[in-house]
């Protein structure tokens, strides 16, 4: 019997079945993929806190790379911390990682706070600091600390999550133990435009942040200016030139970010 | 030009290795190359040809996806209905490009985030839909297999080559490190210490289009069939 392809009955029943089929097949492939996954991202996110501390990425030694980041984490974090959103300290960790332990400073999905909790509160108070100050200040987020030691020298590393022009940019920004001078600063992001806001994640925009010093106390305690203003203050760096809105999102996850911890600074 | 329905004879069991199906391999090589003649996929071929490592991943995943799409569109040309076919062979091309995206994600890390929203856009790459309504849909799975490593390869090698020119001058280096064979330097640094400088322009997008301008001339230089009439 043949079938009149162009039915009704049968171009639904195709893609009924197509549907189904498709969906299995993806929905078992990333069920089975996802540990590895998984597995990369952590090592990413210490990739990057080790970045933050002074290791370029690259496989030679003193270097980081995925295979080693695991190592130096473990060698070069002390403590981690994390705090509540009026900077008291609920949890402190020195053990072993273990993925999927909520409890763990490390396992904070600092991104996904923001997104759910912080992003809109941000955007609400975009013209007015002191209210976001106000209104972070009650909110149910906890804030993930690294204490870090290197070459004797204690280090704080602090992550940061904002907005960028297109999406989502996040960033490690490493204090020295006056909790005022940046040691250094790692920036990334998920699709800003190549050769343009995208170049935060280049060194010779980070470097810029090395041996800032924090204007704690004041609206902006720190901030990332208009690419080629003439006379920039210690707590400001110039911005990327044609990727203003993605160097302003970078001043201003800092800022919002360290207001938190200056709290629990202040209590040090 | 391409674009038109190739018909194939149905040639009374025709061996997958006859002359005319070597020419669908042979073709997109280079008289009907997907970039250089039809001018398809240059989005890709001008963002990720600036380390050679990238260009690899990317040609073996579009590779992967045209071959994939090509035959299984050319097995299910009898049963698609007409009316929703452009709709069937985008869940079908989608659904290997996310196959290959999370294999990359969960294998090949680095490689992966380098390439990032460029394997997401394989969806959007001409070549594929290209090829599924030129070819697959009218014709075999073997001949159409055959049409998608032509085209595949003719995509490869065009990458290949301007991301050899690219990294080689705009780098200086071979940098093999995501695929698990290491960095090689190819200037030594006497070179530099002479005064040489890599060329950051390479780096730059604009000089994929320069380098697959070059090849474009080349290869009608030397073919001037190619040459069109105004």
């Amino acid at each position: 019997m043949a079938i009149d392809k162009n039915s009704n009955v049968f171009t639904f029943t195709f893609a009924t079945i197509m549907v189904v089929v498709v969906g299995t097949i993806l929905a078992s492939l990333f069920l089975s993929l996802k540990p590895l996954q998984v597995a990369h991202e952590v090592d990413k996110k210490k990739m990057d806190i080790m970045g933050a501390i002074g290791f370029e990425s690259g496989s030679e030694p003193g270097q980081v790379n995925r295979s080693n980041s695991g190592v130096l984490f473990d060698e070069f974090v002390v403590e981690r911390i994390s705090l509540n959103s009026k900077g008291e300290v609920i949890n402190t960790r020195t053990d072993a990682i273990t993925s999927g332990d909520k409890t763990d400073p490390f396992n904070i999905d600092v991104k996904k706070e923001y997104k759910s909790k912080i992003k809109k509160l941000a955007k609400k108070f975009k013209k007015d600091p002191a209210g976001l100050e106000k209104a972070m200040k009650s909110l149910d987020v906890s804030f993930p600390l690294f204490k870090c030691e290197r070459e004797g020298k204690e280090l704080y590393v602090i992550p940061v999550s904002g907005t960028g022009l297109w999406g989502p940019i996040w960033g490690y920004v490493a204090l020295e133990n006056d909790f005022k001078t940046i040691y250094g600063a790692k920036f990334d992001h998920e699709g800003e435009t190549p050769g343009l806001g995208a170049e935060i994640k280049e060194d010779f925009f980070q470097v810029r942040f090395t041996g800032k010093t924090l204007n704690y106390g004041s609206a902006d305690v720190f901030e990332v200016v208009k690419g080629g203003t003439p006379n920039i203050k210690d707590y400001q760096v110039d911005g990327i030139t044609g990727g203003t809105i993605t160097s302003k999102g970078v001043g201003e996850m800092m800022n919002r970010t360290l207001k938190i911890y200056e709290r629990y600074f202040n209590t040090l | 030009m391409s674009t038109e329905t190739q018909e194939l004879q149905a040639v009374k069991k025709e061996s997958l290795f006859s002359k005319k199906n070597k020419r669908l391999v042979t073709d997109p090589l280079s008289d009907n190359n997907p970039i250089t003649i039809q001018v398809l996929g240059i989005c890709s071929a001008l963002a990720i040809t600036v380390q050679i490592q990238q260009a690899i991943m990317m040609s073996l995943s579009v590779l992967f996806v045209l071959i994939g799409a090509n035959v299984i569109v050319s097995l299910l040309r009898k049963v698609i209905p007409d009316r929703i076919r452009i709709i069937v062979q985008l869940v079908i091309v989608a659904s290997l490009v996310i196959i290959v995206n999370e294999v990359l994600k969960a294998y090949a890390p680095d490689i992966s985030e380098k390439l990032s929203v460029f394997v997401g856009l394989i969806i959007t790459n001409c070549i594929i839909m290209g090829r599924l309504e030129a070819f697959a849909l009218a014709n075999k799975p073997g001949p159409s297999m055959m049409d998608a490593i032509g085209n595949g390869i003719g995509y490869a090698w065009i990458l290949l080559a301007v991301a050899i020119v690219r990294e080689i001058f705009g780098s200086g280096t071979i940098n093999l490190e995501g695929l698990g064979i290491g960095k090689f330097q190819l200037f030594p640094e006497a070179f530099y210490e002479m005064g040489y400088m890599n060329n950051n322009l390479m780096i730059l997008p604009p000089m994929a289009l320069i380098v697959v301008g070059v090849i474009i001339w080349i290869q009608r230089s030397r073919n001037k069939a190619l040459i069109e009439e105004h």
